[in-house]
């Protein structure tokens, strides 16, 4: 069952939108990723400074923000493919970047990625793809349960029958769900999405959104998802965190924040 | 003169390409060592590479013989032709010749694949699938590359002589066991061995430098196309350059 959340937009002050800090919102064991003062910075350029951001069990956040402003280097240094310039990435209670490769990886089981070009192996089929990180994170070695879950997995994205097929003969709405399949064959409690519906038609954005919501109640997941598209945004988030100039500048929900009257959010939902 | 810039470029790359062997040397001692898919590339490197390397050695060697044939008739030493080809295409044709169309084949691949899956993520998604995919990819590929190449060389060797062979029966005629004994009847350790060895550094140069061209790719599918040009440019340097350098340490030995 979903817990229920008590949402408090963190928001600049402004008439009706009172910031309250999230700490006082949740208690820390639901916490399953804080973010504290994260930096970086790709030579002069500064991406992210002082960002701070809380996701808690069971809890779909979308971060907003306009292109090239680090929403996707910020999901990167969550799952350790960048490594911060400083601050700290708390999941499950480990800071990602003070973690050696073994610990890493134990949290990489835990920790589903979606990437925004789906990154599928084009040289695999279907299920080598998702069988490569059961066998990868030594999960499951017997044959029967790695076909089991695959099984499983391509039922739950609705693409059973293409287990024997290559990346490049699935359209893009198809690759995006394969994609989605290989992160749950893991059953992470977290799940990061980078751009889930980019380049795909309105109506396959929609039923990818509306999979992540399915995915997120059966696999009770916590996700962050990276999106620009607001029907996305809309369907899937019990949060949004806008990020600008490297901070997270507001936070709330999806009613909250586009009823803003600021002049840096309101274009968001125009 | 060059410029300054172009040279600080080059340094660059040099330095760059010295620091991927070293990290090939230190992850491939290593575990988790990845011995399945050092089989898989051993199969696509050098199983795939025979056909191409058997059709080029055989032409080679028939060309070979057919145009060495009139100058030693002119001579009276045509009963030496097996002896000139043999030795002309162990020690140095076959393995060079050999290794660049490998380098062909193998750094191109190579660079286009990993290059390829560096801008469409897979390198990432491997990683955060708890591989580490320089382990993975790169130290598979490289000593699949080392190891095969040798191979390659003996069997394109062998399909060479067969076509000088041939060449030498299209004019005169010869038997297929005279022919051979008077070649092995004249090798001695320095023609094979040094031979032998160099193909052991051809095949790892062609290994790096391609994976080190797909690795670090950059600037999206036009990066692709480049790692994959490149790789192969490179490569082929790498193997005269270091064909030269066996000669003159195996002349220093008293090998040649």
């Amino acid at each position: 069952m979903k817990i229920p959340r008590p949402y408090q937009p963190d928001l600049p002050p402004q008439p009706g939108l009172q910031p309250q800090p999230l700490a006082q919102l949740a208690a820390p064991e639901d916490n399953v990723i804080v973010i504290k003062n994260l930096c970086k910075s790709f030579g002069p350029h500064v991406v992210l400074k002082d960002f701070n951001l809380t996701v808690r069990k069971e809890e779909n956040v979308v971060v907003l923000g306009r292109s090239g402003v680090g929403k996707s280097v910020l999901i990167k240094c969550i799952i350790g493919l960048l490594r911060p310039d400083s601050g700290q990435i708390l999941v499950f209670d480990r800071n990602v970047p003070d973690l050696d490769h073994e610990e890493l990886d134990r949290i990489r089981a835990k920790v589903g990625f979606l990437f925004q070009s789906n990154a599928l192996y084009d040289s695999m089929t279907v299920r080598a793809n998702l069988e490569f990180p059961l066998r990868r994170h030594w999960i499951k070695t017997s044959q029967s349960e790695i076909d089991v879950l695959v099984k499983e997995v391509l039922e739950n994205v609705g693409l059973p029958e293409t287990a024997d097929m290559m990346p490049e003969e699935l359209s893009g709405g198809m690759r995006k769900r394969i994609a989605l399949a290989r992160t749950l064959i893991l059953k992470p409690e977290i799940i990061l999405y980078d751009e889930p519906t980019t380049g795909l038609d309105p109506i396959t954005g929609r039923e990818i959104s509306r999979l992540i919501i399915e995915m997120q109640k059966k696999y009770h997941t916590a996700s962050i998802i990276i999106s620009h598209d607001m029907n996305c945004v809309k369907m899937t988030s019990d949060r949004i965190a806008l990020l600008m100039d490297g901070k997270c500048y507001a936070q709330g929900p999806y009613e909250k924040l586009m009823s803003s009257p600021d002049k840096n959010i309101h274009p968001f939902f125009e | 003169m060059v410029p300054p810039t172009r040279l600080k470029a080059f340094l660059n790359e040099a330095g760059d390409i010295a620091r991927f062997t070293s990290r090939y040397f230190l992850q491939g001692s290593r575990p988790r060592y990845e011995f399945r898919e050092l089989i898989r590339q051993c199969y696509i490197i050098g199983y795939n590479s025979f056909p191409l390397v058997g059709l080029t050695g055989f032409i080679m060697g028939l060309v070979l013989t057919m145009q060495l044939r009139p100058s030693l008739v002119v001579y009276g030493v045509e009963s030496q032709l097996p002896i000139m080809v043999g030795i002309a295409i162990v020690r140095e044709i076959g393995p060079v010749i050999t290794a660049l169309i490998f380098a062909g084949k193998i750094a191109s691949s190579m660079g286009a694949e990993l290059g390829s899956m560096k801008v469409t993520e897979q390198i990432d998604a491997m990683e955060v699938s708890g591989t580490n995919p320089f382990k993975y990819l790169v130290v598979t590929r490289v000593a699949a590359s080392t190891l095969m190449l040798p191979v390659l060389v003996i069997l394109g060797d062998a399909i060479s002589l067969f076509g000088s062979f041939v060449g030498i029966n299209i004019r005169s005629t010869t038997s297929f066991s005279l022919f051979f004994r008077q070649i092995i009847d004249n090798f001695g350790f320095g023609d094979v061995l040094p031979a032998y060895i160099k193909t052991y550094l051809f095949g790892f140069a062609v290994g790096i430098i391609g994976c080190y061209k797909g690795y670090n790719s950059r600037k999206g599918t036009e990066g692709v196309g480049k790692a994959a040009n490149s790789a192969v440019v490179i490569s082929s340097i790498f193997i005269f350059v270091i064909d030269l350098i066996v000669v003159q340490i195996t002349d220093l030995l008293g090998l040649n």
